[in-house]
């Protein structure tokens, strides 16, 4: 499993990648999650709906994310833009 | 004896003059570009001008990635992203409501049997840790963000948004001109003849 971060001027970069079947790397995963969504950081995983499109699933808890998902994608949180933008 | 003095005096000037402009311009444009140079500033410390295309590489990448691979076909031809409306009803083609997602522009929602504007959901994802000195995603990321947002949990998305009515940040005939664009995309792709929409 990778955790993904958004960046601005960057793009993703990797914030930890590990098998969440040994307990070692598990915990650094949950470490970085916990880090993310402590910053305000929204966590998406994306997968195959029910309807057999791909859709994605906003987690709050690494415990939901489930355990073959391939990537955490963490991105800033949505705010209301400025409707005086342009 | 003045007269010739003078006159002399005079000729000496604007021989002297004609000799030196071509220098003294010179200096003039050296200082002119030095008091822009300073009135711009220093050039940031580690300025890399290739940085926001990588950037915008890297989320395109991640994108095609993550939606279905006719959606990034449709954002890579045509500059957005439609999403069907999957509230009360199953999501996908023949939903009642869609809407279209630009890059840092505001989600437009309309009625994809008619073409009917609904509204527009003006919504961003600042990084206000701003790691490279901008708290804008690339383009690429942004789109994927609010497809994320939306298709994981649409009604928080849209009660996050600012909602105003369709024409308040995006001409309703440029929506529609795309509307008619993702209409003629669809068909060509249908009929597998090659794309001729590729966006600028």
């Amino acid at each position: 499993m990778k955790l993904l971060r958004m960046k601005p001027g960057h793009g993703e970069i990797v914030l930890a990648e590990g098998d969440v079947e040994i307990p070692e790397q598990e915990r650094e995963l949950i470490e970085a999650f916990r880090r993310e969504l402590d910053a305000g950081m929204w966590a998406a995983v994306p997968l195959q709906g029910s309807s057999g499109r791909r859709q994605a699933e906003l987690v709050k808890s690494f415990d939901d994310v489930p355990r073959d998902a391939e990537r955490v994608i963490f991105f800033p949180r949505a705010a209301g833009g400025d409707a005086s933008a342009r | 004896m003045a007269l010739a003095l003078g006159t002399a005096a005079v000729v000496l000037v604007v021989l002297v003059w004609e000799l030196m402009r071509p220098e003294m311009m010179r200096a003039l444009s050296r200082a002119r570009a030095l008091w822009a140079a300073h009135a711009r500033g220093p050039e940031p410390e580690g300025y890399d001008p290739g940085r926001e295309r990588r950037a915008e590489q890297r989320a395109r990448a991640l994108l095609a990635s993550c939606v279905e691979p006719e959606d990034w076909e449709m954002y890579r031809d045509l500059g957005l992203l439609r999403v069907w409306g999957g509230l009360g009803e199953d999501r996908g083609p023949g939903a009642g409501y869609a809407y279209l997602i630009y890059p840092h522009k505001p989600i437009v929602a309309y009625v994809p049997s008619t073409g009917e504007l609904l509204n527009e959901y003006c919504v961003a994802f600042p990084d206000h840790t701003r790691p490279f000195g901008s708290a804008r995603l690339p383009d690429s990321d942004d789109v994927l963000a609010k497809w994320m947002a939306l298709t994981a949990d649409e009604r928080r998305l849209i009660g996050e948004a600012n909602m105003h009515l369709p024409g308040r940040q995006i001409d309703p005939d440029r929506v529609r001109r795309d509307l008619t664009r993702i209409e003629r995309w669809e068909r060509q792709r249908a009929g597998g003849a090659p794309g001729s929409v590729r966006a600028a």
